[in-house]
């Protein structure tokens, strides 16, 4: 039995942020194989807990007539490997959400989840931060919307108030179209485990396919948070694809700050974003057709 | 914090008072005695507690049982057909010896009955990945993939598909 003082088991998403709002000190709990393990450490041990487990209007995917990808949070990491338009316009998305532990717990996690607990190791975060990505969030007073790149506010912290709930994770049009992705994980196994590094790149390319137009380059546990590599992006942006790849990966070392963890040394993962930012690259352009 | 679960477990509906605070897995164990639900890891690691909700494999150890509400779940103990005999994958366990010491078996087995229930073929190494949610401290995995590769190529003959939707 798990170690909970109230779970309420809420059957909207407006029963949710009632309940949230009556208990702000509450957490959601989704998918669960997130919370639940902490609560099996004891780390949220006698935590109180609104459920939106199984809230049919927190799922599925669908395209808005604008060409916006809209992910309903509830959707399991399996659920966005197997989708249909993301597997069309975004593959690399449902590449990433693939990587996640193994198949039990991607078909029980949900992408919500993954962004909404704030870890920096998430490995759909990356690639979200890629595609600039919007999160939807609605509280007592409506909703309002979040770009990823002022959603992260810290370890575990994200611009969620404790009475309001993820409703759609948006992916712009222009965030992803004519881009190839490719997204690297890092890690000691091949499953079940958590990145010591994740790489995700985007790539725009020119008609000829020889120069690169966009790059984006975004990291999980490159720092506290998932992090967009702006200098990186610069230097690989508009570039013959060549140059752009010997250049890409010497300047992501100055926009990342990665820690020493039990998991690996501050130096290896500087190592590892300066090598894994030219393969993810090299990838991303193979996708789009340049011959590298 | 007791609440009436309603579900159908192995085929047959089940009306259950549980904590809320159980999981699924101490749900079948303690509640039905449906002890072929093991209890490794109990953090989402292992996959001994694997058990199919609505015919998708999950780990019933980080699943609340609540959730279970109006859900279908398969065990092993509903495998066996009216006259007790071993389902087709069971026997493919047996005949490649892939269990020693059993802890791991019975999670692999429910995952295995989802991968044969695709009615897909797979390569080695997409079996490796679809099992990949396991762990087994006793055979090294050769016998347990070669008993899922001999699952899915027996079922294939009868339910085969051969295209590759999914």
């Amino acid at each position: 039995m798990f170690d909970i003082s109230s779970i309420y088991q809420a059957q909207s998403v407006a029963d949710a942020i009632r309940a949230l709002e009556q208990d702000p000190g509450a957490l959601v709990i989704a998918g669960g194989t997130d919370v639940l393990i902490k609560v099996r450490e004891g780390k949220l041990a006698g935590c109180r807990l609104v459920s939106i487990h199984g809230l049919e209007e927190l799922k599925g995917i669908s395209q808005a007539p604008n060409g916006d990808i809209e992910i309903g949070p509830l959707s399991t990491f399996r659920d966005v490997t197997y989708d249909k338009i993301i597997r069309a316009n975004v593959p690399v998305l449902g590449e990433a959400a693939d990587m996640a532990g193994g198949p039990q717990l991607r078909a029980a996690g949900t992408i919500g989840g993954n962004v909404c607990n704030g870890i920096t190791s998430a490995d759909t975060a990356s690639t979200l931060v890629a595609l600039e990505a919007v999160l939807r969030v609605r509280g007592p007073r409506g909703e309002r919307e979040v770009p990823i790149s002022r959603w992260y506010h810290g370890v575990g912290k994200v611009d969620l108030a404790p009475y309001e709930v993820l409703t759609k994770i948006v992916l712009p049009r222009k965030g992803y179209e004519g881009f190839t992705g490719h997204y690297i994980k890092y890690a000691m196994r091949s499953a079940m485990d958590i990145a010591t590094l994740g790489v995700s790149c985007l790539a725009q390319l020119s008609q000829d396919k020889r120069e690169t137009r966009q790059v984006r380059l975004a990291f999980g546990v490159a720092g506290p948070v998932p992090m967009r590599a702006p200098g990186a992006e610069a230097a690989a942006s508009n570039r013959p694809v060549e140059q752009a790849l010997a250049a890409i990966g010497p300047a992501a070392l100055g926009d990342v700050s990665p820690r020493s963890s039990w998991r690996a040394s501050r130096e290896f993962r500087l190592q590892l974003v300066e090598e894994l930012s030219a393969r993810a690259l090299a990838e991303a352009m193979r996708k789009g057709g340049a011959q590298v | 914090m007791m609440e009436i679960l309603r579900c159908t477990v192995n085929g047959r509906p089940v009306e259950v008072g549980i904590d809320q605070r159980e999981s699924l897995a101490d749900v079948l164990r303690e509640r039905l005695g449906l002890t072929s639900v093991k209890k490794g890891c109990e953090v989402g690691e292992c996959g001994a507690c694997t058990v199919l909700v609505d015919g998708t494999a999950i780990d019933s150890c980080i699943y609340l049982g609540v959730w279970a509400q109006g859900k279908t779940i398969l065990t092993v103990e509903g495998l066996q057909n009216e006259n007790g005999e071993l389902s087709p994958i069971q026997q493919a366990f047996v005949e490649e010896a892939a269990v020693q010491c059993g802890f791991c078996t019975p999670g692999i087995i429910m995952s295995a009955v989802e991968i044969v229930g695709s009615g897909k073929r797979y390569t080695r190494e997409e079996l490796r990945k679809l099992i990949s949610g396991h762990l087994c401290r006793c055979t090294g995995y050769q016998n347990i993939l070669n008993a899922v590769e001999r699952a899915v190529n027996e079922a294939h003959k009868f339910v085969g598909r051969e295209e590759q939707e999914q």
